[in-house]
């Protein structure tokens, strides 16, 4: 019980004191990403760089990739918002250039696919498990007394040394 | 004379492997003693031949012989000897030879550990992994020779891949393979199984150990492929769900499932088709994973120079390989048995629902990774598929597998109860809401995601810690240490195994959810202030490499005007390719990193003076990869266990298998 | 009979799976297809590589099919189709309009001096934003552009003498009647 409480206490305290983040100092000349930066360089991640094609346009080198962030900060400060910066890139390049796939028809399959392959796959499951109940509802009563001391011991030996 | 060597030693170890995979087979089919007790030797040749063949390509490096068009295209006699050794699987050839070095190394091992294994089991998993080392060499012989000679031989060699210039890539691969390669044995055992139409739990405890090695391999690779491009790939990420990171972590996944699904086939004599058909999917996937790093179908930052010539012979050999075992499958798998029986809340569910979560999982990945193809293939355009849409699925696919871990070590086995469950778990499950309600707001920031996260770490952390206090309280045994000695290597296994994921979780939740970054621009002398650091950029001083020019940048770590640290961040521009790279300097911690890596010098060609300097704060983001080698670690601590070693116990194996399956071994 | 049924559903999702792989190993994934084709052709106004007090517009050459040709002086790939540009600008079958993509014109200009010059009007497009407005993501890149000014085709990539026969001539033929 107490050894209970004790590991209680530290799990929600120990990391508790040694992480703290603080807050920076304020400082008038120290540099940092303004806002809109902050909002680009996320904006950036979600987009495909075409000539890098493996890397985000916030990362990418290339030149075009240069090209394309400086528009998409011309079009942030003309006051674009992130969907139209989006549609502005996708009607020159295609959905190709995002890396979060639109929702649309020919992607269903994509964003629902797993889920309805979950439900499935439950459903499956559900069955299977269903039909192993009754089997084993049957086979209990069909067992004789000898072996089913047998495996009520091996049951509990189970419990005991055997592993996961 | 040496490649020719190896070229030669290559042929004459496909004609043994021929040998290999042919005549056991045979023998096996017809009960022929003299056949199946080829596989052995056949085997043992098979590998001293590839290891001649091997050793023929890494001598040509280490000797910078450029009449070798492999060493030509890919060495260069700057680059130091620990890096010219590690060019010989730098390449697709090259790679391609480790692959089938790493085959014939398994099929090797699989005829040293196994003395207790029927001959027809033997010589029938020996052939099929012979037949994969055919196709494997036939692919090399006939379209990728590493040993192609260069005619004139070129005065010097292009350099290995900068990017590749690593310790990281000494190591990374050669561990992939491993996994990769290793869980050939689980599938040559469940062809095994399929073509003897019988199925038990002796079976799954001879394959359990080899899949459990492969797995811990394959998960150290990830691992470390993961933290190398952390550190070499310069914007502080660690997984970008890239096609060919996918085509690694697929195998993970299903191999995870496999594991458990092992386990229970071995204890319960249940899940016997899914397990086979799962040990097919594995190795398959690894197939599929070659197919698509060096086909050219999907693009990728780490796919090798592709040729559709290869592309289609691959597609073949995958077709051939997993079409004919799966069709094998569809033919055979109702023969193996329906094994034991088991309640809709017991042991064997929650292990069925971890298999269906993690198998839809794969799927998702899966799905993400081809999506692109099915849809130009097609012809209803081109998208893409990053790491939001994979973020956005995968996640929630895979939390409600994380909490069952929790579950599933207290359930019973067969029949167990919600009841008695909630006795035993409430207190973990009420310690790790409370903590994951509450350590957000000391961190800095309340975020639901994080909380989620942070419960699911904590919820198996305190359920597995609950598991062991109560075997080791409820023990009969007398002391502390003989309470601890009673549980098996495998049961630890298990809870470091499992710990290990729990510290993953933790750090992928933390560093996600409080990781922050500057971008800016600095001056000579000026600093930038990044959660409670202050990083003081001190300029770039050019200087010489043994095979590059470096631009090297010196950069301060202060935290309350006290100096932690001093970095520096490099690009590296190399004499022979000209290609430029970003070279994090990176301050690790237990409790978190800090980066910083160099962008670009503010007027062009100016090193000396302002320069464009990214910062990161990545906290806990070393947990990421201690967890994962935790988790390896306890794959290997589990195999130790006594009864991998010990002869077949035929009493445990009759009985627990359960009505209707066979008899134990022959 | 059912029970094989039921086993040979991964067998049936991997045979549809190797069929898409395969056609997979004939297409590009690099490839980005343009969302401009069947829609009108992005406006612009430049200035002529030749004659920079004078400009052009997409809006000058409606009423005629042609053929708009990314180029710069420092693309390697270029000259390796410029030779067949040189060849069609001499059949005189479609005008071809250069435009001179991230160039120095005087670059540009002794590029089509040294290599020949088979635009009717090159334009200079100094940073690239009609590139971008047209999708222009490596150069080579063409453009079949119809009389009412809607993009037709593109060709990524160097034109080759198959694109040209098969593609694209007998395009701008069809579109010229």
């Amino acid at each position: 019980m107490i050894v209970r409480a004790a590991l209680a206490v530290l799990l929600l305290a120990g990391p508790a004191a040694a992480t703290k983040m603080d807050p920076p100092p304020q400082s008038t000349n120290a540099p940092v990403m303004s806002a809109l930066d902050v909002r680009l360089k996320r904006l950036e991640s979600e987009l495909r760089c075409l000539v890098c094609q493996n890397q985000t346009l916030a990362d990418s080198h290339a030149e075009l990739a240069d090209d394309l962030r400086r528009e998409v900060r011309e079009l942030a400060v003309a006051g674009k918002s992130d969907d139209e910066i989006k549609a502005y890139l996708v009607a020159r390049y295609g959905d190709f250039v995002l890396y979060r796939p639109p929702v649309k028809p020919v992607t269903w399959m994509l964003w629902f696919g797993p889920f309805a392959l979950l439900a499935g796959g439950g459903a499956v499951g559900w069955v299977v498990l269903r039909r192993r109940e009754r089997a084993a509802g049957s086979a209990a009563t069909d067992a004789g007394g000898e072996s089913e001391k047998k495996a009520r011991k091996l049951l509990d030996d189970d419990e005991d040394g055997g592993a996961g | 004379m040496i490649p020719e060597l190896g070229h030669f030693a290559l042929i004459l170890a496909l004609l043994v492997a021929i040998v290999q995979s042919t005549l056991p087979l045979a023998g096996a089919a017809i009960g022929e003693p003299r056949l199946m007790a080829l596989a052995r030797p056949a085997a043992r040749a098979q590998f001293v031949l590839v290891v001649v063949a091997f050793a023929c390509l890494a001598a040509s490096f280490a000797g910078n012989d450029f009449s070798v068009q492999n060493v030509a295209t890919n060495s260069n006699s700057e680059l130091p000897l620990h890096y010219r050794l590690a060019a010989t699987w730098g390449s697709h050839e090259g790679s391609l030879l480790l692959w089938t070095l790493m085959l014939a190394g398994w099929t090797f091992a699989v005829t040293l550990f196994s003395r207790n294994l029927p001959p027809v089991l033997l010589s029938r998993v020996i052939a099929v992994m012979g037949l994969i080392s055919v196709g494997f060499l036939l692919f090399l012989l006939f379209t990728s020779n590493p040993f192609e000679r260069l005619v004139p031989p070129a005065p010097e060699g292009n350099d290995l891949n900068p990017l590749l210039q690593d310790p990281g890539m000494v190591i990374h691969p050669p561990m992939l393979y491993m996994g990769y390669v290793g869980f050939s044995v689980a599938f040559a055992f469940a062809i095994a199984a399929l073509l003897g139409g019988r199925l038990d739990a002796t079976w799954a405890r001879w394959s359990r150990p080899w899949t459990t090695v492969a797995w811990a391999f394959l998960t150290i690779g990830i691992a470390l492929g993961s933290g190398w491009a952390y550190y070499t790939l310069g914007w502080g990420g660690w997984w970008f769900w890239d096609p060919v990171e996918n085509a690694s972590f697929m195998p993970w996944l299903t191999g995870t499932a496999l594991i458990h699904s092992l386990a229970v086939t071995e204890k319960r004599g249940a899940f016997k088709s899914w397990t086979v058909l799962l040990a097919i999917v594995a190795f398959s996937l690894s197939l599929l994973g070659t197919f698509l790093v060096r086909s050219g179908v999907l693009t990728s930052v780490h796919a090798f120079a592709t040729d559709p010539a290869r592309g289609v012979f691959i597609l073949v050999f995958l077709a051939l390989v997993v079409g004919g075992s799966l069709a094998l499958f569809a033919y055979r798998a109702g023969k193996v048995g329906l094994g034991g029986m088991f309640g809709v809340v017991s042991r064997e569910s929650a292990l069925l629902a971890n298999n269906i979560l993690l198998i839809v999982a794969m799927a998702s990945v899966l799905l993400g990774t081809l999506y692109p193809l099915f849809l130009d293939a097609l012809n209803l355009g081109k998208i893409s598929v990053g790491p939001p849409y994979f973020d956005a699925v995968f996640y929630p696919l895979l939390a409600p597998a994380l909490f069952l871990m929790g579950v599933g070590p207290a359930a019973r086995w067969s029949q167990a109860s919600v009841p008695g469950l909630w006795t035993r778990l409430r207190w973990a499950f009420g310690v790790a809401v409370a903590a994951a309600l509450i350590l957000p707001f000391t961190l800095g920031r309340w975020s639901p995601l994080v909380a989620a996260g942070l419960f699911l770490a904590l919820w198996i952390a305190t359920s597995s810690f609950v598991n062991l206090y109560g075997r080791v309280t409820s023990s009969h045994r007398p002391g502390l240490v003989a309470k601890i000695a009673a549980n098996s290597p495998s049961y630890y296994g298990m809870l470091l195994a499992h710990l290990g994921v729990a510290v993953f979780i933790a750090g992928v939740t933390l560093v996600k959810g409080y990781e922050t970054e500057q971008d800016v621009r600095l001056d000579v002398g000026q600093s930038v202030a990044v959660g409670g650091y202050e990083f003081k950029f001190l300029g770039v001083q050019p200087g010489p490499g043994p095979n590059y020019r470096a631009l090297t940048g010196t950069v301060e770590v202060r935290r309350d005007g006290r100096q932690l640290e001093t970095l520096r961040p490099e690009k590296r521009i190399y004499n022979a390719s000209g290609q430029t790279m970003t070279i994090a300097a990176i301050d690790v911690g237990v409790l978190g990193d800090r980066y910083v890596s160099l962008g670009e010098p503010l007027v062009e060609n100016d090193v000396s003076g302002a320069w464009s300097v990214r910062v990161y704060l990545k906290p806990f983001i070393d947990w990421i990869w201690g967890g994962a080698f935790l988790m390896a670690l306890g794959g290997f601590v589990a195999i130790c266990d006594r009864r991998y070693r010990l002869a077949v116990r035929r009493r445990t194996e009759s009985i627990a298998a359960g009505p209707g399956s066979a008899a134990a071994a022959d | 009979m059912m029970r094989v049924l039921r086993w040979s559903i991964p067998l049936g999702i991997f045979v549809v799976l190797v069929a898409f792989l395969w056609v997979g190993l004939s297409r590009d994934p690099r490839e980005v297809p343009s969302p401009l084709i069947g829609k009108p052709a992005p406006a612009f106004r430049l200035s002529k590589l030749h004659a920079p007090n004078e400009t052009l517009g997409a809006a000058d050459l409606k009423g005629t099919v042609w053929l708009l040709n990314v180029w710069a002086s420092w693309c390697v790939s270029c000259r390796v189709e410029h030779p067949l540009l040189v060849q069609l600008a001499q059949q005189n079958i479609v005008p071809v309009y250069g435009l001179d993509y991230k160039d120095q014109p005087a670059a540009g200009r002794a590029w089509l001096t040294q290599h020949g010059d088979p635009y009717a009007v090159s334009i200079v497009d100094l940073d690239g934003r009609v590139g971008i407005d047209y999708g222009v993501y490596g150069v080579p890149e063409t453009f079949v552009i119809d009389k009412t000014g809607i993009v037709r085709y593109k060709q990524i990539g160097p034109i080759t003498p198959e694109a040209l026969r098969d593609k694209i001539l007998p395009l701008v033929r069809e579109l010229q009647r």
